[in-house]
């Protein structure tokens, strides 16, 4: 039979606040195991937690900016359960009354725009890292515990089963992770685990309206993982209707090493959680005049930025789109175009060499070698004929990997174009003088074959002779 | 009067005037622990390292000149709910057992800023939980007016050393009367101030919207001098109450002409012991004679006080106590091989049984199906009883109530009945639910020579109210001068 996946989203990012949601601790990544603690984080007895002003302004950014309702007095729940990373036996989350509720993202799969509901977005802390040792290296496994992301301010934004596909479903974490990003609240990391996604997925006859039972997986890190993971779901699901079986109702965990997801609690084992209002914080009250504050204060987001950019540099939905994926892209984008203003032919450059360089990762954007005026000079370099296209790769690349303008990396690697007629010349006699057989076809007619021809001598002169000299001199020489 | 049973404001004028030195008061008061401390058992850990210190310094402090704390010298218990940095705090529970406090909460650093010297560590129910101090993990604590009897709880070892003259006051918390039906079991004066009026932070919750800490004194000025330091906003705890704090002081005024009494029918049922009925009525006549007027009132949702609090306080209680757990202090056991036996054995072995109970029955309230049917309906019962004082105080100025329906009862009477056990707490609890201030203060005693005690409850923040009629009755009468023979 044919099915229909239903997919809704639950993604939990850090906020990049300075201090945690609870406590004035640091939440830098990277410090030393439980350097930064406190009573607060640590749950020692008798502390008490006060709310982080500014991750609840970072929630409300977060919002507005997927066009949410702010919640005007939003409630604090906790939510009970035990583990040896979660230091008070409870964590800090909302339940009934969360900040943010109903809102939208809209996401483009191929031409077609689409509109996913976000049902809400609620603050809560982070809990600790527990590391066990494997049972077999070790006689008696230990587990160790690290609390310093316990307490580390968290959104949790769930989305409506509005997604119908993994393509839909990437397409709506990449556009959420850029607005998170633009917003300046979250780094989007996934590997670090900044950004992490659980998903719900069913499945149901194609026509039919009625859900199917879901699974939720968890411990995909990257947008291949949840791609993969959905695959594999998909069909491990539809087969088992198909022969008839139903689908059990659990959490399931992506096991990346062996490309499948496994089973890890079935509904009868999910924790009851207890949550109840926590007395030790009064219901949290966001005035108009506050709301109205951050709302002037959002930056460009990246739907009115791509859009922007298709109206004003006449670029087209799909490269737009990429551009706009992060802030520092955009950035990187438009300044380079300030430089060099044949904006189509900068936004091929950026998205088909300067992603490739920094592996479509592009939080390296920052600490990379390459700037806006290294490119726009290399395109006016090629421009101007002193290198060619594909050498104006090579360029990039060597800037990429040690730096330096592109005039010093030319000159240091000898990458300028040959177009000393001698020189370029002699290797063409050379190459006519080695290919008989070619030169006779080429005269019989087949003038296909200068294509041949100026490729060899681009080999001879390791790419950096003048393509439109020697197609010149190889005519001649020919003709 | 020995020093050991002077009031505070009595000590400070010798401290003051330089008739003793607060070494030589601390000595006096660390022997008198010494001798009294076998039969009543009302401390968990004694400092006397750290007090001699304490008052070593502020004697030099006062030579040099400075101008000393409200509580300068004053020797004080600390109940053992309270941190205090370096100093062990146990809870009353065998899970803190060994727990050296690695910080100093709020109120007990203003206490010690204000110059009070700590003694020691106070005998409590284990996690405040229990009304007669029967339920601590280091054994029961003795009524200094008669050692066959509980001192009331849970700050029942509070109420027994300040009553012994073990210390000059002490702090308690109350979470349904534990500070108030020790006072008064123990002649004591026991103040459990406006919800957020005190900070929290640094004693260990109960239950959280229930907890508030005060001060047991041997009379209602040592009451409004340790308020004074005690109340006030803190950055810390996010529930306390961010308004200016009044001169207690100004309050000590023996005038109440005119001032409205409410007399809740309510609070006057069967079951009560005649004794403590007519020490009311002797009260209510000794107020009416210094110009008061009585009415009666009434607080109709009274009766689902004892129900409802025990649904709110063990579900907040559950989640407090799930910290505990043995992974990161306290204590844990041995033999576990894997997680759940860890937590398991841990938990069973190191809390006591009333703790399990309520934990227990926490747990339940507020699992997936019976939430709504406990807890949002207590909560809608508690706006409900809330709303009863409101009303009343539209009209009056203090609701008037006994403490306790007995005076102090047999060690080990009501241990075997839960339920007896939580009826000792009928007339307090409504004052922690309402969130409101609440006062016991020595009335009277019974033939057998026990301490009665009456509770004035005021409105919101309205303490002053309490302490002024308070100051207004004590001068009055000579009960709250009486002092256990030990
Ligand atoms: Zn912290």
């Amino acid at each position: 039979m044919n099915y229909e996946p239903v997919i809704g989203l639950e993604v939990h990012a850090q906020l990049l606040t300075e201090t945690k949601i609870f406590c004035a601790c640091s939440t830098r990544f990277g410090s030393r195991p439980n350097e930064n603690t406190c009573p607060v984080c640590l749950g020692l007895p008798g502390v008490l937690p006060v709310l982080n002003k500014k991750v609840v302004e970072y929630a409300i950014r977060a919002g507005l900016a997927t066009h949410c309702a702010i919640t005007r007095k939003s409630v604090f729940a906790r939510k009970n359960y035990f583990y040896p990373d979660l230091p008070k036996g409870y964590q800090i989350s909302q339940y009934e009354l969360p900040i943010c509720q109903k809102g939208w993202i809209e996401i483009e799969v191929g031409t077609q725009k689409k509109r996913i509901g976000i049902t809400r977005i609620h603050l809560e802390e982070d809990a600790g890292k527990s590391l066990h040792e494997h049972p077999k290296t070790r006689q008696h496994g230990a587990s160790w515990v690290d609390l310093n992301r316990a307490g580390v301010a968290l959104i949790e934004t769930v989305s409506e089963p509005d997604i119908r596909s993994a393509e839909e479903t990437v397409a709506y974490l990449k556009k959420f992770r850029a607005i998170l990003v633009s917003l300046g609240i979250c780094d989007g990391n996934m590997e670090e685990g900044s950004l992490r996604c659980d998903v719900n997925i069913s499945l149901r006859p194609v026509g039919t309206e009625k859900f199917g039972t879901r699974a939720e997986l968890k411990n995909m890190n990257s947008f291949k993982h949840i791609e993969k993971a959905l695959a594999y779901e998909i069909n491990r699901q539809a087969s088992l209707l198909d022969a008839g079986k139903t689908i059990t109702q659990e959490t399931r965990l992506w096991n990346d090493d062996l490309g499948v997801t496994e089973s890890m609690r079935s509904k009868e084992e999910a924790f009851d959680y207890r949550y109840f209002p926590d007395p030790d914080l009064l219901p949290l009250v966001v005035s108009d005049t506050w709301i109205t504050e951050i709302e002037k204060s959002l930056p460009e987001l990246p739907d009115a930025m791509r859009d922007r950019l298709i109206r004003d540099y006449q670029l087209t939905p799909y490269d737009a789109a990429i551009l706009t994926g992060s802030r520092d892209l955009s950035r990187f984008f438009e300044q380079s175009v300030q430089l060099y203003p044949e904006a189509k032919k900068v936004a091929n450059w950026i998205i088909n060499e300067f992603l490739r360089l920094i592996e479509g990762d592009e939080s390296r954007i920052a600490g990379t070698k390459i700037t806006p005026q290294h490119l726009a000079k290399t395109l006016q370099l090629v421009d101007a004929g002193t290198i060619s296209g594909s050498v104006a790769k090579t360029v990039l690349q060597k800037i990429f990997e040690s730096g330096g303008g592109p005039e010093a990396v030319i000159a240091r690697e000898g990458l300028a174009q040959v177009s000393d007629t001698g020189a370029l010349e002699a290797a063409i006699a050379e190459i006519i003088a080695a290919n008989p057989d070619q030169v006779a076809k080429y005269k019989g007619g087949n003038e296909k074959l200068i294509g041949f021809f100026v490729g060899l001598v681009m080999k001879k002169t390791q790419g950096r002779g003048n393509p439109g000299l020697i197609n010149k001199l190889l005519k001649d020489k020919l003709g | 009067m020995d020093l050991h049973h002077q009031t505070i404001h009595e000590l400070r004028n010798l401290l003051d005037k330089g008739e003793i030195s607060s070494e030589e008061l601390t000595q006096k008061v660390l022997s008198h622990i010494e001798q009294t401390e076998k039969q009543l058992h009302a401390f968990i850990t004694i400092t006397p390292e750290l007090a001699l210190e304490a008052a070593k310094r502020f004697d030099q402090s006062r030579q040099a000149g400075k101008k000393p704390g409200a509580l300068a010298g004053i020797p004080l218990g600390i109940k053992d709910n309270f941190l205090t940095k370096g100093s062990r705090t146990t809870c009353g529970s065998k899970i803190l057992g060994n727990y050296i406090a690695p910080y100093s909460g709020t109120s007990t650093q203003r206490l010690l800023d204000a110059g009070g010297v700590m003694v020691g560590k106070l005998n409590m129910d284990e996690f405040a939980m229990g009304s007669s101090n029967e339920t601590s993990a280091f054994g029961e604590v003795h009524n200094p007016w008669d050692l066959e009897l509980i001192p009331g709880g849970s700050s029942g070892g509070s109420a027994a050393a300040v009553a012994a003259g073990q210390c000059s006051a002490a702090t308690g918390t109350d979470t349904g009367g534990s500070i108030r039906l020790p006072a008064a079991l123990c002649n004591l004066v026991g103040m459990k101030p406006t919800y957020g009026r005190v900070s929290r932070y640094g004693v260990i919750a109960f239950a959280s919207s229930l907890d508030q800490v005060g001060p047991l004194t041997k009379d209602v000025t040592d009451a409004a001098l340790m308020l004074q330091v005690l109340a006030g906003h803190d950055p810390l705890d996010s529930t306390s109450l961010d308004v200016p704090v009044p001169h207690y002081a100004q309050s000590l005024v023996p005038d109440v002409k005119g001032w409205k009494i409410g007399i809740p029918k309510e609070y006057f049922v069967a079951g009560m012991d005649p004794e403590v009925e007519a020490a009311m009525l002797q009260a209510i006549k000794t107020l009416e004679g210094l110009g008061a007027q009585c009415g009666e009132v009434s607080l109709p949702h009274t009766d689902y006080g004892v129900p409802v609090y025990y649904i709110l306080a063990t579900a907040e209680a559950s989640s407090n106590l799930a910290r505990y757990d043995g992974i990161r202090y306290g204590y844990r056991n041995k033999e576990a091989k894997e997680l759940i036996s860890l937590y398991e054995k841990s938990r069973t072995e190191g809390f006591g049984d009333e703790v399990k109970r309520r934990i227990m029955l926490g747990t339940y309230v507020l699992s997936a199906g019976y939430y709504d049917a406990y807890y949002l309906k207590a909560q809608k019962a508690r706006t409900l009883i809330r709303q009863d004082f409101t009303q009343v105080f539209k009209n009056y100025d203090v609701i008037l109530t006994p403490v306790s329906p007995t005076a102090a009862w047999k060690l080990k009477e009501k241990t075997g009945d839960p339920l007896k056990m939580y009826l000792s707490d009928i007339f307090t609890i409504n004052v922690n639910l309402a969130g409101l201030p609440g006062m016991s203060l020595p009335c009277g005693f019974t033939q057998g020579g026990l301490p009665i005690g009456m509770q004035l409850i005021g409105d919101s923040l309205q303490e002053e109210k309490l302490l002024r009629m308070g100051y207004a009755y004590e001068q009055a009468t000579e009960w709250h001068k009486r002092r256990p023979k030990l």
